[in-house]
């Protein structure tokens, strides 16, 4: 059984109470360039996941309290919630220093962009 | 060659006490080389490399596996054997599986137990019955040998269920497939086992792939936990951990591992002689040859690599199962498990060539590719033996997803395979 906590209005629950929303931070092409989106940035957006063993991001939503989504950081082996952060925020620091393989890569461009930006 | 298993060998081996039966296979350690190499061992991986080496003559072939054969989703699935899927192409392979699955006890000299004890798919909703008939049309028309039937018909064929009218899911009819069923599971990744390795395949156990080399794009070997083992041509038929095995060779994965569980009851007389799926309320159940009820349900939300499913989504399963049949409320439950199933967005597998020359992958089975294993090896052999597209391989290709060619079974099949 997963123990939830919503970081919006505080609530804890099991994962009846909540709704496992599917992987975090996956960005739709065509919000910012509708007109030089690929074939492939669409079916990477719809299709393609990141499906570690290991540490994941995911979306979830507190069905049953504020009814808000937010971001929750998951070990996939071990069950354990790493962390619980806002909808348009990033994971904490310390735990995108956990992150490996494709969600290290992932935040690496992430935050060198937006450093640009 | 083996000795062939049959009713004088067995007579033979009685006068010994059973002391000296043959290994069903060896246990070899990996050679420098090999022409193909198969990564997992369950059912699909092993069908692959009997096909490969039966009907293809590709000897020189290993199978790698992390673990023990047919240890993972092979071994932990509730063995239901129907073809009766709605898009073309499914229907395609699945009808090829379910009648290779008709003779797999011959053709392999292994007893797979097929039992072809008929498959019962409820309609408890008019949304569900419509779907259905329309599921029906689709099958007579690709030739299936399945129909709509009446709820004095489902009755007649499961007296256990529970036909009060006015319950919340009322019976209001069912999709029928007679000639579906069910068989057993490690049967068949041992009997495939055992034919592959007649044949000379090397099948290697406790063997972790680590990664995958290439040279210019193409595929030159594989590193294990046993050595590095050169090859040209690699199939990647790992379920649940396709994307942790493809991310070695840098291909990303349109798939979502998640668990799925299944449980056991303490054994009973015989209750019910066929497969009853109740798709509406999530759950499908069977009585095995030892009397268990063999019992399923939908897969939890969330991705999950541990092999261990969450309560909530088995006592969803259940409460549905008590409801549909009153007479379980009382039994106890013996063994409880759960597999990692690879879950495509389209819930279709995906049997495919990849970007990487020399890779190819067989996965995406979700929950539903025991069914599958006969028909799934038979066409990702040839696909791999010919460097090309099996033509009912085809439309499981990976650039389905760019192409918009998707195989929606996931409204067809709703949730249980």
């Amino acid at each position: 059984m997963l123990v939830v906590k919503c970081p919006v209005c505080g609530a804890e629950g099991d994962e009846t109470d909540f709704h496992a929303g599917g992987q975090a931070h996956v960005r739709r092409p065509a919000t910012t360039d509708p007109a030089h989106v690929t074939d492939e940035e669409q079916s990477n957006y719809l299709f393609i996941r990141i499906n570690p063993k290991g540490l994941h991001f995911e979306r979830w939503r507190c069905d049953r309290g504020c009814g808000k989504w937010f971001h929750a950081a998951r070990d996939t082996v071990t069950m354990e919630f790493k962390a619980f952060y806002g909808i348009t925020e990033l994971p904490p620091a310390d735990v995108i220093a956990q992150a490996k393989g494709q969600w290290a890569e992932y935040f690496a461009n992430r935050l060198t962009s937006e450093n640009k930006a | 060659m083996k000795p062939r298993y049959s009713i004088f060998s067995l007579a033979r081996n009685a006068m010994n006490y059973h002391k000296d039966w043959e290994r069903a296979w060896r246990s070899p350690a990996p050679k420098k080389e090999y022409d193909a190499v198969i990564v997992g061992a369950g059912g699909h991986g092993l069908a692959t490399a009997y096909y490969l080496a039966k009907n293809h003559k590709m000897t020189n072939i290993a199978v790698v596996e992390k673990g023990w054969l047919g240890g993972g989703n092979t071994g932990r699935n509730t063995t239901i054997i129907r073809s009766n899927y709605l898009q073309d192409p499914s229907i395609a392979i699945y009808e090829l599986a379910r009648s290779l699955y008709e003779d797999l006890s011959q053709d392999l000299n292994y007893n797979v137990m097929f039992s072809p004890r008929g498959v019962l798919m409820l309609c408890q909703t008019q949304h569900e019955f419509r779907a259905f008939q329309r599921t029906a049309h689709a099958n007579r028309l690709a030739g299936l040998d399945c129909r709509m039937v009446t709820p004095a018909e489902v009755k007649e064929i499961v007296p256990i269920i529970n036909d009060d009218p006015n319950c919340r899911y009322p019976i209001l009819g069912a999709y029928y497939q007679p000639r579906g069923g069910t068989g057993r599971h490690d049967a068949v990744a041992w009997g495939y086992a055992r034919g592959a390795d007649a044949m000379g395949v090397d099948i290697i156990q406790n063997c972790e792939v680590t990664g995958i080399q290439r040279e210019g794009g193409k595929v030159v070997g594989l590193e294990t936990t046993k050595g590095v083992i050169k090859t040209k041509k690699i199939g990647v038929v790992t379920a649940g951990n396709v994307s942790t095995v493809m991310d070695m060779a840098g291909v990303r994965m349109p798939i979502e591992s998640q668990c799925l569980q299944a449980l056991v009851s303490e054994p009973i007389k015989p209750v019910i002689d066929c497969v009853v799926m109740a798709n509406t309320v999530h759950g499908y159940m069977s009585q095995s040859d030892k009397g268990e009820l063999v019992i399923g349900g939908g897969t939890d939300p969330y991705n999950n690599y541990s092999q261990r499913g969450s309560f909530p989504a088995l006592e969803h399963t259940v409460a549905a199962l008590v409801e549909t049949f009153p007479i379980i409320s009382r039994l106890r439950m013996l063994r409880l498990w759960g597999g990692i199933v690879d879950m495509t967005g389209d819930r279709s597998p995906i049997i495919s060539k990849t970007p990487v020359d020399g890779l190819f992958v067989n996965c995406g089975w979700g929950t539903g590719g025991f069914k599958a294993i006969p028909g799934s090896g038979w066409v990702f052999a040839d696909t791999i033996a010919n460097d090309r597209p099996h033509p009912i391989a085809e439309p499981f290709g990976l650039n389905r997803f760019q192409e918009g060619r998707l195989i929606d079974e996931s409204v067809a099949a709703a949730v249980a395979h």
